[in-house]
């Protein structure tokens, strides 16, 4: 009878490890029921090292119950590990979210003394940051004028985040969980734009705009979006 | 209909109400019809700067809880022939005594009656700083060339640009030439970009202005003083002329000097 209904549930062997092909167009149960089958009749090998299986479920969207109960139910069968799931298809919201994640802000104003700006992704600052300003960013922070302020780039806890800004005259400068503030003695004036990211020491260094190419190359993006 | 301007600048000290009188003033004597309003209540001292201080009946808090009328509590200065009013702050209650909306209402109707309605600001950022902005149509920043100043100026300004006004415009108080020239003065330009806003006018550090405070007689008052004529020219850009900024070299220069202005240097 298996043999001649449509096979939900295909199974490949690559040099990565098992790939399970799930169908997206049956019914959820439909699914679970011949993916227990399945793991039930084949690979019946005991004691192995644990194997990583990645799933493909395609244009099925599975809410994070349904995740969790294919892992498990994975996981009880065999001596298999779901390492992923993939799937072609998130929900608005999770999109919404990537893109406000992603996205660079653009904002025109001058943060004064006692406000504070902060956005998800990364931020455009057009204007200034005076003392006792705040800017924070989830991303990378630019500041197209002066920063006099306090810049806070990866709030989330993102080390690869950079701060760059036309005149870089910090009161104190946050990369993620690290902290960095202004010298006490004043250097004499900047004319180069600067940034400022975390080096392999795991301390903030300011440095030419220019080095940036070369360190973080993933700001190049050249298409919006996710 | 009248403009309400208010005059603040976060930090106290910085001459916000030398301003005040000295603005509503040189106001009163370009002509206009000038309201100066008190709001620092519990803290007056416009009254006595402008030295009306004995002529006080009723106030500010009487007009707005209604025990008097506000032509009453209106006291007028009669060096000025009908031009110069005061409206005094109470000395007895404190800044919550007056609603924001009060406070609005109130200089809606003397908005019909006068040209300018000239508001003093308490230091601060309470209360107090809420009630005069409440009904301001601009706002005029003042600071002087300290950072401390320059830092809440610009608090305040941040603060302005979330009220319903135009954009404030900044008077820079009390400079000291000498230290600017040295430079141990933040100088008249890097306060400007810093606060990025727009600069209506300088004042010098001024002897004269203090004993005129003092005397009850506002330095405007007097066309011959240095202070005098910078509050005259402050009136003077209110009332939409376009005046260059007054030089702060003081005058009796040597021929280098001269030669220096000649070129345009400062």
């Amino acid at each position: 009878m298996k043999g001649q209904k449509q096979q939900f549930v295909t199974i490949k062997g690559t040099k990565d490890g098992l790939t399970l092909h799930l169908d997206d167009q049956c019914s959820y149960l439909e699914l679970v029921t011949e993916l227990s089958d399945k793991l039930s009749l084949h690979y019946t090998q005991e004691d192995g090292p644990l194997l990583a299986v990645r799933l493909k479920v395609g244009n099925r969207f599975l809410t994070k119950n349904q995740e969790e109960e294919l892992r498990t139910m994975i996981r009880s069968k065999k001596n298999l590990i779901v390492d992923t799931i993939d799937s072609n298809v998130i929900t608005k919201d999770e999109a919404l979210e990537l893109k406000r994640q992603s996205e660079i802000v653009s904002v025109s104003k001058m943060v004064r003394s006692g406000q504070v700006l902060k956005v998800e992704g990364d931020l455009l600052l057009i204007g200034d940051v005076n003392p006792g300003g705040t800017v924070m960013a989830g991303g990378n922070i630019f500041v197209l004028g002066s920063l006099r302020g306090i810049a806070h780039a990866g709030y989330h806890g993102n080390r690869e985040a950079v701060i760059a800004a036309s005149v870089m005259k910090p009161t104190q400068l946050r990369i993620s969980d690290i902290m960095n503030r202004a010298p006490d003695n004043l250097v004499e004036e900047q004319t180069e734009m600067e940034c400022a990211y975390v080096d392999e020491n795991e301390t903030i260094v300011i440095d030419r705009l220019q080095h940036l190419t070369h360190l973080r190359p993933n700001l190049t993006r050249l298409e919006g979006g996710i | 209909m009248g403009e309400a301007i208010v005059i603040t600048s976060g930090k106290g000290g910085v001459g916000k109400t030398t301003t005040s009188a000295n603005i509503g003033t040189a106001l009163a004597l370009a002509g206009k019809r000038v309201c100066l309003v008190d709001t620092d209540i519990g803290l007056r001292n416009l009254d006595v700067v402008m030295g009306l201080e004995n002529r006080i009946i009723y106030d500010l808090v009487d007009v707005v809880q209604e025990r008097c009328k506000l032509h009453q509590a209106l006291v007028k200065d009669k060096r000025f022939d009908d031009h110069l009013y005061l409206l005094p702050a109470a000395q007895t209650s404190d800044k919550t005594a007056v609603k924001p909306n009060q406070m609005k209402k109130l200089v809606e109707e003397l908005k019909q009656d006068f040209d300018y309605i000239v508001i003093d600001c308490p230091a601060g950022i309470e209360q107090g700083y809420q009630n005069a902005v409440a009904g301001a149509d601009t706002a005029i920043v003042v600071t002087t060339p300290e950072i401390s100043a320059v830092r809440d100026a610009d608090r305040i300004i941040g603060l302005l640009e979330k009220e319903e006004i135009e954009p404030p415009k900044l008077i820079i108080n009390r400079i000291r030439n000498h230290m600017m020239k040295n430079g141990d003065m933040l100088d008249v330009d890097e306060i400007v970009s810093h606060l990025s806003i727009d600069l209506i006018g300088i004042v010098a550090d001024d002897d004269s202005v203090i004993k005129a405070s003092n005397e009850g007689e506002p330095i405007a008052l007097d066309g011959n003083s240095k202070s005098g004529i910078a509050y005259r020219n402050i009136a003077r850009r209110i009332l939409g002329e376009s005046i260059p900024l007054q030089s702060l070299d003081e005058e009796n220069k040597g021929v280098f000097s001269k030669i220096k202005k000649f070129f345009g240097v400062r």
